[in-house]
């Protein structure tokens, strides 16, 4: 039948194709909408952490605000990174941690802050004014922060514990303590081997190769004992019996142990570990860039602060917030570690071209 | 699952091709065959632009990609096309990921075969109510989300589920299955039974009992009656089942993800660890093509092999 008929549909087809593609550079030129203070400009699509947001405040911020927030999770900041790379995602608002800030800032993925529509950005802590990875909070403001390390089910081990990431990586204590098949990592790369260069005495920013292979021979030994690689779980299955001890976050962790019937613990190992420091970044390409900065300002009012703190058991960067949150919250050397304990903490960094060898490396150590 | 195709169905392509037939017709007659040709095209339109852009746009990117080069940072540029993630593809990781997949997904095809032929056989001998009434059966769990499904056997594998303390109570092994390659075998079988069932009924229902009856006579006994008859008349179905449940399982994802604990990962994880995870868009992309060969190669023994009877 007509050859010219099939030409003329792959023609059409293309040109629409091409034409939807087209279409997405027209605001490059232009540079960013400009937004003022409580201004709104559609619904919000939020991009964040799984099991970080306290759900009334989305409520209160939909009813004050009369537009919808649709959330949506990811697990690493690797895999947010990869997903809104390509653009095209619709996503307004992110919630990356400091490295991944760094990178997003380079590959010009985020847009700056407009200060104007983020008034509450004054109550900010003076200590989380200027971050290394974000100089004056340029592109971000802190959403919350906390520290990765280990979550133990004391019930099972008893409370004589090595505080030490050998739990998690050596052939002896997981003997020792009956802990083979019931550990978990985080799937996620910078923490994970992270965790093992610690356990090997170096710097968890490290950007030696030979380092980083010891790293990776230390995960690869450990790829037996461990039952999974989880980074949303990580609490729940320590508090179902699933597994004794978990890599993870201090937040979710204490959030679960709640709901446990044995006696459990998280601790930060001596070797040291990481602190880290979320902020909210809005998309280069986002869509609705003056809900987002209205969320973001909504989030960083005293009260609401607090309030997510001491939902979901992160310190809060917000300094005018400290009055509002539970003293038990506060008091907790958990979600606040001592000033001693802070010295062995580590921010990861964003090396460079050395990123993708940390992926690499967990890629072919978990086999 | 629609296996045999009603007649009506036919593809676009063969009514083309029927159009297009150099016969040497009278004028009119050869009008009104283009014109049915035309109608038959135009019919198949919206599919046919439907499949360019959300299938062969979609692998043509997966294709460049394949040959892409991946800067320092991760990113997947359209240049210098190389084969470097092609020469990946014999790295000790990929291939023993490759073998893992291979292995689990065959004995996932043997145990669903062994399990769904009997059943087959058993629904296509009843009467057509009780017929129905088991196929429909056999579909109920398409009724809730796979992933749930799979989410609720995590439940009973874990060391407190129900499986686990059955298996203990009749001494068959301590421990939990939960976050082995068991526990990732057995939702595979769990996934994709109907898979194999509803082709084998299909198969096992168009027998024409006579030829049994037929064999009996001839002194055959039950087994041979069923190995020299039933079974080759079947094995259509046999095939097309296997097909069904070797190509899916193959490329599993959800299933060793949730069940494996993600580690010792499939086929299926290993590319969405590449993409997500490693940003290895190339890498990524050069095992979807290999598992594409894969697959077509299967599909076309099968078509080889007597997939035409169906």
């Amino acid at each position: 039948m007509g050859k010219w008929m099939r030409m003329f549909a792959i023609l059409g087809i293309l040109g629409i194709v091409a034409a939807g593609c087209g279409g997405d550079d027209e605001e490059a030129a232009g540079g960013f909408k400009q937004c003022e203070a409580g201004e709104t400009d559609g619904d919000l699509a939020f991009f964040n952490w799984s099991e970080y947001m306290d759900p009334d405040l989305i409520t209160a911020f939909q009813d004050e605000f009369g537009v919808t927030v649709t959330e949506d999770f990811y697990p690493s900041n690797e895999e947010m990174f990869a997903k809104i790379a390509p653009g095209g995602t619709g996503f307004d608002l992110i919630v990356p941690s400091d490295y991944m800030i760094s990178i997003l800032i380079e590959e010009e993925l985020i847009q700056p802050v407009q200060a104007a529509a983020v008034p509450n950005r004054a109550n900010i802590a003076e200590k989380f004014s200027d971050p290394p990875f974000d100089p004056g909070n340029t592109y971000t403001s802190p959403y919350q922060w906390g520290t990765t390390g280990i979550g133990i089910d004391l019930g099972v081990t008893g409370t004589d514990i090595p505080h030490s990431w050998s739990l998690l990586f050596d052939a002896d204590v997981a003997e020792q303590y009956g802990l083979d098949g019931r550990i978990s990592l985080l799937d996620d790369p910078r923490e994970t081997m992270g965790a093992a260069l610690k356990y090997l005495g170096y710097s968890l920013n490290s950007t030696s190769a030979d380092e980083l292979a010891e790293a990776e021979a230390v995960i690869a030994d450990a790829v037996s004992r461990v039952a999974a690689f989880d980074s949303d779980q990580y609490s729940e299955l320590v508090v179902a019996g699933e597994t004794i001890v978990g890599h993870g976050y201090s937040g979710n962790f204490l959030w679960d142990f709640e709901e446990g019937e044995s006696e459990y613990t998280y601790f930060v190992p001596d070797e040291g570990g990481t602190v880290w420091v979320d902020g909210m970044a809005v998309l280069a390409e986002a869509p609705h860039p003056c809900t987002a900065f209205a969320f973001t300002n909504f989030l960083l009012d005293a009260q609401n602060g607090a309030q997510l703190t001491n939902y979901n058991w992160y310190a809060s960067p917000n300094g005018a917030a400290e009055e509002f949150i539970d003293q038990e919250v506060l008091d907790n050397p958990i979600i606040y570690p001592t000033a001693e304990a802070m010295k062995r903490l580590e921010f990861i960094e964003d090396t460079g071209e050395f990123e993708i060898e940390y992926t690499d490396a967990l890629t072919r150590a978990r086999g | 699952m629609p296996v045999e195709a009603p007649p009506g169905d036919a593809p676009v392509g063969e009514m083309e091709s029927e159009g297009a037939s150099e016969v040497v017709t009278p004028g009119l007659e050869r009008q009104a065959e283009r014109a049915k040709a035309r109608q038959g095209f135009l019919l198949g339109l919206p599919t046919i632009i439907y499949l360019f852009i959300f299938f062969i746009i979609p692998l043509g990117f997966v294709v460049a990609y394949s040959f892409a080069t991946r800067t320092r940072s991760g990113r997947t540029e359209l240049r210098d096309f190389n084969l470097d993630a092609y020469a990946r593809l014999g790295d000790d990781i990929i291939m023993t990921v490759a073998w893992r997949s291979l292995w689990m997904s065959v004995v996932t095809t043997i145990i669903c075969l062994i399990l769904a032929y009997p059943l087959a056989y058993f629904i296509s001998t009843r009467t057509p109510a009780v017929r129905n009434m088991m196929l429909v059966g056999v579909m109920i769990p398409f009724w809730s989300n796979f992933l749930i499904r799979t989410y609720a056997w995590r439940v009973l594998l874990d060391s407190d589920g129900l499986v686990t303390q059955a298996f203990e109570a009749i001494g068959l092994g301590d421990g939990r299955i939960l976050f082995t390659s068991n526990a990732v075998i057995l939702g595979l079988v769990y996934g994709y039974l109907p898979f194999m069932v509803l082709p084998l009924y299909a198969a096992i229902e168009r027998i024409d009992w006579s030829l049994v009856e037929g064999a009996r006579d001839l002194y055959a006994s039950g087994w041979a009656a069923f190995r020299r008859v039933v079974w080759p008349l079947s094995r259509p179905g046999v095939i097309a089942g296997s097909m069904l449940v070797f190509v899916p399982s193959f490329g599993a994802y959800v299933t060793p993800a949730i069940l494996g604990g993600n580690k010792e990962g499939l086929l299926g994880s290993y590319i969405v660890l590449q993409f997500l995870s490693a940003r290895n868009g190339p890498v990524g992309s050069a095992v979807s093509v290999v598992v594409l060969a894969v697959m077509l190669i299967s599909t076309l023994i099968y078509f080889r092999s007597g997939g035409k009877n169906l």
